[in-house]
């Protein structure tokens, strides 16, 4: 996506208090327009917060927020443009669909004709041509959703944002939706925040993501590198599976448990840690070579203590020789070759380009 | 078995109501089995004793009063208890239910010991109407706290997102929801005050409530065949609106996708 | 959060304001008044003990409060005894869709002209009653029976029946909060209907029977109609000296310091169930 110079969103110094518990510590972030961004962390991390700030909901105790150059700070919710989807999508349950979609164009100028064009307009977008007239309450979860962003799209606002709006729904669902909301946002070409809990969500829908912990942002990249690249091991942990192998620096030679010396060149990157140095690297880097196959790689020898099938992989928990922790390793499956057996030799070949440093 | 002995109960629970009519159309004047004929100038005494319908009138008068300020005052206590978080919220709850487990003798009585001794005001419909207020007050809240739980409150935050204010959201949104609670809770203390004997007894002046006249009829055995009529059109007016007040408590549950899970209370 | 704390207190306010002006104030207002005395017509207003050492020396009154706490406590135990199989029917055996019908109807005597059903009582328990006219009609007495009215007996059918939907409500609501999988749960681990009963619905009802009792004892120590019209001389309860001392002895500092009294033992009572009720179920609440 295009971003500018000026960013559309400013976040400066935001700190928010609820009572003792400090809920934002100190968030700087700029959003640029036509982004679709998510706010990714555990629960209690401050990002629903952080969204409800944007949207004018909680005010701060420091900081500011500007929105398109203008600086928002003390603005209430109804004269901002943005427009929120609930995480409870908050239809209105005594107004019908198109109502509740028309809700906020009272205030909106234009006749009634036009205004109920933009309904319907609206409605379409989000696949629900035809059901201005249907009662509220008789709508799916999905449906739900959709009315929730009509409502939202027909006031046409620089920033629509989204509080965990795919949790309700079920799996299959929910890859549905995902997919819809991206077409959406390429289509209407605003600004998409999005706040989720779910790493795989966030990786798969947008163009940035801010990961968040105890009311800081630790780390805000582009879905790859965040994966490829964490800042730091908590970064690292949240994001997908890492294994994580003992390590001792000397000399600018890495020594990692079960996978031998490292010159630390050849690393992927370094990133911080709290506690003592480790080296990690994803399960999807390293292979378990069949009998008589050979790889460029480096080679470590281990054992097979556990296999997980699911279908199109299979997970392998080996265990390295000179290192107690298994790591796990993802391999695709192969029509015609056999599932490896517990207890089984494992030779794994591995690149030292894919380990990533933490001390 | 339970379901006899449940069936047993109501038979039990309805028993005295049901004699009402029976002896209201009952052409003896004395209140006992055997029953002598059929007669209507029971009701006939009721539609033209002067009396009755200035006592009737008192009643109504009251009622309607406390009922519009019951629920006003249980409105903001349901909404503040619902939705705003404060330090002494729990005490200042406490204090405004209290009148519900408060033997109403000592409501009565203290009440009466501030107006006549430390007020040194006359006994009026508005002592009583104070009072009524004060007991009608905690069942507005029980029944309009389950009113507001069951208003999400990203309903409001949603109308305040599209550009509403808050005094307009609370017309478009929270009232529009609210509505069916406001009016039982409405009729539920109307109710209450066109029965309340115990505190009209003590704290009525010259101008006496209904439950308080017939009070006074019931010394008089000639009258009691009167009472009976009068006690059959109450039952029926008190039952008219308690079903549309439970209509509308339900209506109102329907409305927020709410499940029913019980009565008032 | 400061705004929303500033907008809690004001809408707090109004009702807040008014219980305190006409309950805490009164409240207070009648144990300053209990310390007056009546002096013929007019009211002594120096602070003193009289009343209370009147209240607590003459027998009459220590009797008369004792038959009041004897009369309140054996209706609530009836009344929540007669109540739980109801609320237990309502909340297991009906289907949901007709629950809320199923209170209706238990709740819609309670709402009806107290009065009058507690006249309907003397109706149907007297000389000439329902009960002696039918019990006579079918030969299983000769004599109607005399004792079932004018009596403490005729006091705690009235006031059973009054309260018994005050009863049910609560044990109900604490009914339908039992997770249904741990009776499940408990039938799955060996236990049989009755004992599934006993140790696990039971004690999970406990705070609603704590409830009830209380609910149903508070008012009824109250009451002064039903004694004054079913009661006789035997039946006459605490309410009614009280409504006497204001109403016709003219008496009314002795009322006050009564009604001061009344107040205080059922607090205490009250407390003490509450506190009881803690300790058995472990420190839940």
């Amino acid at each position: 996506m295009s971003r500018d110079n000026d960013p559309l969103i400013r976040l400066g110094g935001l700190e928010k208090y609820f009572g003792d518990y400090h809920a934002l510590r100190g968030i700087d972030l700029d959003i640029g327009a036509g982004e679709f961004f998510s706010l990714l962390g555990p629960s209690g991390c401050g990002k629903t917060t952080l969204l409800r700030v944007i949207a004018g909901f909680e005010g701060v105790d420091a900081g500011t927020v500007a929105i398109g150059g203008r600086d928002m700070t003390r603005v209430s919710p109804n004269r901002r443009p943005t427009n929120m989807v609930f995480q409870s999508y908050a239809i209105f349950p005594h107004l019908s669909v198109g109502r509740n979609v028309g809700f906020g164009l009272r205030k909106v100028s234009g006749d009634a004709a036009e205004k109920r064009k933009r309904v319907d307009e609206a409605l379409e977008m989000v696949g629900l041509a035809g059901y201005g007239d249907r009662a509220a309450h008789a709508l799916s979860g999905g449906q739900r959703q959709r009315v929730a962003l009509a409502r939202a799209l027909v006031l046409r606002p620089k920033v629509l944002l989204l509080d965990e709006p795919l949790s309700a729904l079920d799996k299959k669902m929910r890859e549905q939706m995902q997919v819809e909301l991206i077409r959406l946002q390429r289509q209407v070409g605003i600004t998409f925040i999005l706040v989720t809990h779910d790493q795989e969500e966030a990786l798969v829908m947008s163009d940035r993501i801010a990961v968040m912990f105890e009311g800081s942002i630790a780390q805000v990249a582009e879905a790859e590198a965040l994966y490829r690249r964490p800042i730091d091991r908590r970064v690292a942990e949240f994001i997908g599976v890492m294994n994580f192998l003992p390590a001792s620096i000397s000399d600018g030679v890495v020594e990692v448990a079960g996978l031998g010396k490292i010159v630390a060149d050849d690393l992927q990157s370094t990133a911080a840690t709290n506690g003592a140095p480790v080296a990690g690297f994803r399960p999807e880097t390293a292979t378990i070579l069949f009998p008589g196959q050979d790889a460029p790689g480096r080679i470590a020898e281990g054992r097979i203590a556990e296999v997980v099938y699911y279908g199109d992989m299979t997970y392998y928990d080996v265990r390295l020789d000179g290192c107690d922790k298994p790591v796990r390793i993802s391999m695709r499956n192969v029509f015609g070759r056999p599932v490896l057996e517990i207890g089984a030799q494992a030779r794994l070949s591995w690149s030292p380009g894919a380990v990533t440093l933490f001390c | 078995m339970l379901r006899a002995y449940t069936l047993a109960f109501l038979v039990f629970l309805y028993a005295p109501i049901a004699l009402l009519p029976i002896f209201a159309f009952n052409s003896g004047t004395v209140i006992a089995f055997p029953l002598d004929g059929f007669t209507t100038r029971w009701f006939s005494a009721v539609f033209s004793n002067r009396e009755l319908h200035a006592a009737l009138g008192n009643s109504l008068f009251v009622a309607v009063l406390s009922a519009v300020l019951s629920v006003l005052l249980g409105l903001a206590a349901a909404r503040a208890n619902i939705r705003y978080r404060f330090r002494g919220k729990t005490a200042a709850m406490g204090l405004i239910m209290i009148p519900l487990v408060l033997p109403e003798i000592i409501v009565a009585t203290s009440l009466l010991v501030v107006i006549v001794r430390f007020l040194n005001l006359p006994l009026s419909l508005w002592s009583l109407i104070a009072a009524h207020v004060l007991i009608c007050v905690p069942f507005a809240v029980a029944i309009l706290n389950a009113s507001f739980q069951a208003l999400d409150p990203a309903l409001e935050e949603a109308a305040i997102d599209l550009g509403e204010t808050r005094a307009s959201t609370f017309r478009r949104v929270t009232l529009p929801l609210v509505m069916p609670g406001i009016v039982a809770s409405l009729l539920i203390s109307f109710t209450i005050s066109l029965d309340e004997f115990i505190i009209a007894f003590f704290l009525t002046g010259s101008d006496v409530t209904l439950p308080v006249y017939i009070w006074s009829l019931l010394r008089f055995p000639k009258q009691l065949p009167i009472i009976m009529a009068l006690g059959t059109l109450l039952v029926l007016a008190s039952v008219l609106i308690l079903t549309i007040a439970e209509w509308m408590r339900r209506r109102g549950l329907a409305r927020a996708g709410k499940n029913d899970s019980g009565g008032f209370l | 959060m400061q705004q929303d704390t500033k907008r809690g207190l004001t809408l707090i306010a109004p009702p807040l304001g008014y219980a305190v002006a006409l309950l805490a104030v009164p409240l207070i207002a009648i144990v300053i008044f209990s310390f007056w005395t009546q002096d013929y017509l007019t009211i002594d207003r120096t602070l003193s003990l009289r009343n209370y050492r009147e209240a607590l020396t003459d027998p009459i009154y220590g009797a008369i409060m004792l038959r009041s706490l004897g009369i309140s406590g054996s209706v609530t135990l009836i009344t929540v005894m007669l109540a739980f199989p109801v609320a237990y029917f309502v909340s297991f055996r009906v289907p949901p869709a007709h629950k809320s019908l199923w209170l209706f109807l238990i709740t819609i005597p309670f709402w009806t002209s107290y009065l009058l059903r507690i006249f309907l009582w003397k109706v149907i328990l007297g000389y000439n009653g329902v009960v002696n006219s039918v019990l006579t009609g079918i030969g299983l007495i000769d004599e109607p029976l005399s004792w079932i009215l004018y009596n403490a007996n005729a006091v705690v059918i009235t006031l059973s029946h009054a309260f018994a939907p005050f009863a049910i409500l609560p044990i109900f609501v604490a009914l339908e909060k039992i997770d249904r999988s741990l009776l499940e749960a408990s039938r799955d681990l060996g236990e049989n209907a009755m004992t599934t009963f006993l140790r696990v619905t039971l004690p999970l009802a406990a705070p609603g029977v704590v409830a009830a009792l209380l609910i149903v004892f508070i008012p009824t120590v109250g009451d002064y109609v039903t004694p004054a019209q079913v009661g006789g001389a035997g039946g006459t309860m605490i309410a009614n000296v009280i409504q006497a001392q204001f109403r016709d002895l003219n008496n009314a500092p002795l009322g006050a310091a009564l009604s001061v009294l009344a107040m205080l033992i059922v607090t205490v009572l009250a407390l003490g169930t509450i506190w009881i009720a803690r300790r058995l179920s472990g420190g839940r609440d």
